[in-house]
């Protein structure tokens, strides 16, 4: 074990305070703020009231917004969840001519600015598509954020099928399971884990996207973030944000804490 | 072989039907340039003990994963019991493997692993369970039956691996280097149960090897492997005293080979432990090939002891003796001493 001496604790302590400060204590405002009287953020809070609250949730705009959201984000899921799974297999049991540039291909959307990708979207559904009678919509949207949630399945999935024995498959099929048997009882149960994992790590992703989103969503069709954005501008209903703002932080526990217990390993379990 | 194809067939032409028999006709594999094994003959007996044993890459384990179907034949055929199996993919052939690093299922439980190929099989729960308990008092091990592979020994895996596959009860077992990752005290208690296993389920077993001293202790052929060939079939015995080529007496324990000093000279092998070793006056006994040396090296290890003598004429030849004289005396020839070393004809075998 490392040693630190009690001069570097205090330090590295108080470093990871000011961290955690930060990163936490604007949540906690928007959580204040979200049972606050007035209609703009103010500090401190004068009057507590839950009538944001009861705005919140009769309001049909954020029932639509978050319902796209919800859609988009599942749909991109899926998306990713077969084409990551498929490409993931692909080059870890194949040699191809071309796989270290698909390899590249897939994950280059994850490092594309959301501008590039978003205008490159906008262009070709409005300019290519939409002429010849085309019309992507609400799809387009789902594509758009599917191009980099792929990677987040990619990845995970990758990763753990490079940590399998091929032996155990071969194992299987000794044993008289069919190449589908193989599949659902020995290779899937071993990456299941990583799949979701890598599953909820691209919903999230599609959850909060906003520029690409801007780009590709259908006229009048507005998404979580895009109303949030939108809200900012009519400072009058401020207030509104923070209690969608934290009804968002308390969902986001979710998925991380299922994210953290699936992405151990199936071998350390006891 | 090619022509006997053209004759009418004949019985004896056609592999042999009882259960458990094993036959390769002119069975080839090539990795694109690389030619793995070349045009292999070779007719396992039903509840024979077979190993195949060679050096890494000698194609013997090629031959046994193109005999469980995991690898595909470049030319010839493959008969299990009779039956063509070549094209038979292998989930449908009655072999069963036991792989090197066991591949047990990580995510299963020890009984689910052992009972994984009945349930594929569509075995019912009950009757599942019942020879899965059967198995595991088999080899001892019912008291894991609820943990994880992880959790097991290697020796426990390894039998654990021998259960999954026996409960299958195939015709034929296949075994790829099974005690290679077991420390040696352990290998040797395998190797005697290995055994015992064998005889009761009476079933053939097709070993791979590369340790010679495994090889000949469990099996009652051995195959010598070398360069995508079978060198040699025989015997334990017949491999070790009657080697028939060079190879084959250098893989399989110590060997001298002598070549005579007069042109096209044959190479003959003598085994260390067939080399009389005695003091340089005493005479050569009639009909005995001897030379006269000094002894390089006197290695004691437990049994035996093992002289390096280097002849006069320039050879390096190793003698082996048995201690079986009283454990506090010496051995009888030190470093530096001059002795004679010598063998009758029947001790010496002509090699290729």
């Amino acid at each position: 074990m490392l040693r630190l001496s009690l001069a570097a604790k205090i330090g590295l302590g108080a470093i990871v305070a000011v961290a955690l400060a930060f990163m936490y204590v604007p949540l906690f405002l928007v959580v204040f703020n979200s049972f606050n009287e007035a209609r703009i953020a103010t500090w401190p809070v004068t009057d507590f009231s839950l009538q944001w609250w009861g705005k919140a949730f009769t309001s049909e705009p954020i029932r639509a917004a978050i319902l796209n959201s919800v859609i988009v984000g599942l749909g991109a899921t899926a998306v990713a969840l077969v084409l990551g799974t498929l490409v993931a297999f692909a080059l870890q049991r194949f040699t191809f001519f071309g796989k270290q540039s698909v390899n590249l291909l897939v994950v280059l959307p994850i490092a594309l600015p959301g501008v590039v990708t978003g205008v490159a979207l906008n262009n070709t559904y409005n300019q290519i598509l939409e002429p010849i009678g085309i019309q992507v919509g609400y799809f387009g949207m789902i594509i758009a954020h599917g191009t980099f949630c792929i990677v987040m399945v990619f990845n995970n999935v990758l990763a753990r099928l490079r940590r399998l024995s091929p032996n155990v498959e071969e194992a299987s099929r000794d044993l008289g399971a069919t190449p589908w048997q193989t599949f659902r009882l020995v290779t899937f149960p071993q990456f299941r884990s990583a799949f979701v994992a890598g599953g909820i790590l691209a919903f999230a992703l599609s959850f909060d996207e906003v520029v690409v989103t801007i780009f590709t969503a259908p006229p009048g069709v507005d998404t979580l973030p895009l109303w949030i954005m939108n809200q900012m501008a009519r400072p009058n209903e401020a207030s509104l944000v923070n209690v969608v703002a934290t009804v968002v932080i308390l969902a986001s526990f979710i998925p991380v804490w299922v994210s953290q217990r699936l992405s151990r390993d199936p071998a350390d379990r006891d | 072989m090619r022509a006997s194809a053209q004759q009418a067939p004949s019985v004896s032409d056609s592999p042999r039907s009882l259960p458990g028999t094993v036959t390769l006709r002119q069975v080839a594999k090539r990795f694109g340039e690389f030619s793995a094994v070349e045009q292999l003959d070779l007719e396992v007996q039903p509840g024979e003990f077979l190993s195949m044993l060679g050096p890494s890459g000698s194609g013997k384990t090629t031959v046994l994963r193109m005999i469980a179907g995991f690898e595909t034949v470049t030319s010839g055929s493959i008969h299990l019991s009779g039956t063509d199996v070549t094209q038979t993919p292998p989930h449908s052939r009655p072999v069963n493997t036991v792989f090197q690093d066991y591949a047990l299922f990580p995510h299963l439980t020890i009984a689910e692993n052992v009972g994984y190929g009945l349930r594929v099989g569509g075995t019912n729960r009950t009757d599942r369970e019942a020879q899965v308990r059967a198995s595991l008092e088999q080899v001892r091990l019912s008291a894991v039956a609820d943990r994880l592979p992880h959790q097991l020994s290697g020796g426990q895996r390894q039998r654990i691996a021998l259960a999954r596959a026996l409960i299958m009860r195939p015709q034929v077992l296949l075994l790829d280097e099974p005690l290679g990752a077991l420390d040696k005290q352990l290998r040797e208690e395998m190797q005697i149960e290995l055994k015992q296993i064998q005889r009761e389920v009476g079933i053939t077993f097709i070993f791979v090897t590369h340790d010679q001293e495994e090889a000949l202790t469990l099996s009652d052929r051995v195959a010598v492997f070398n360069n995508g060939r079978i060198e040699q079939i025989g015997s334990a015995r017949e491999v070790y005293e009657f080697p028939k080529t060079e190879f084959v007496a250098r893989f399989l324990g110590l060997s001298n080979l002598i070549r005579g000093t007069e042109p096209g000279a044959e190479l003959v092998s003598v085994r260390p432990e067939r080399v009389r070793l005695s003091a340089a006056d005493t005479a050569a006994a009639p009909g005995e090939t001897s030379f006269l040396g000094t002894v390089a090296e006197a290695v004691y290890t437990g049994p035996t002891t093992r002289f390096l003598v280097d002849t006069e004429d320039g050879q390096r030849l190793t003698a082996e003796r048995a201690n079986d004289h009283h454990p506090s005396a010496e051995t009888a020839f030190g470093r530096g001493d001059r002795v004679r070393v010598g063998w009758t004809a029947d001790h010496a075998t002509r090699v290729a």
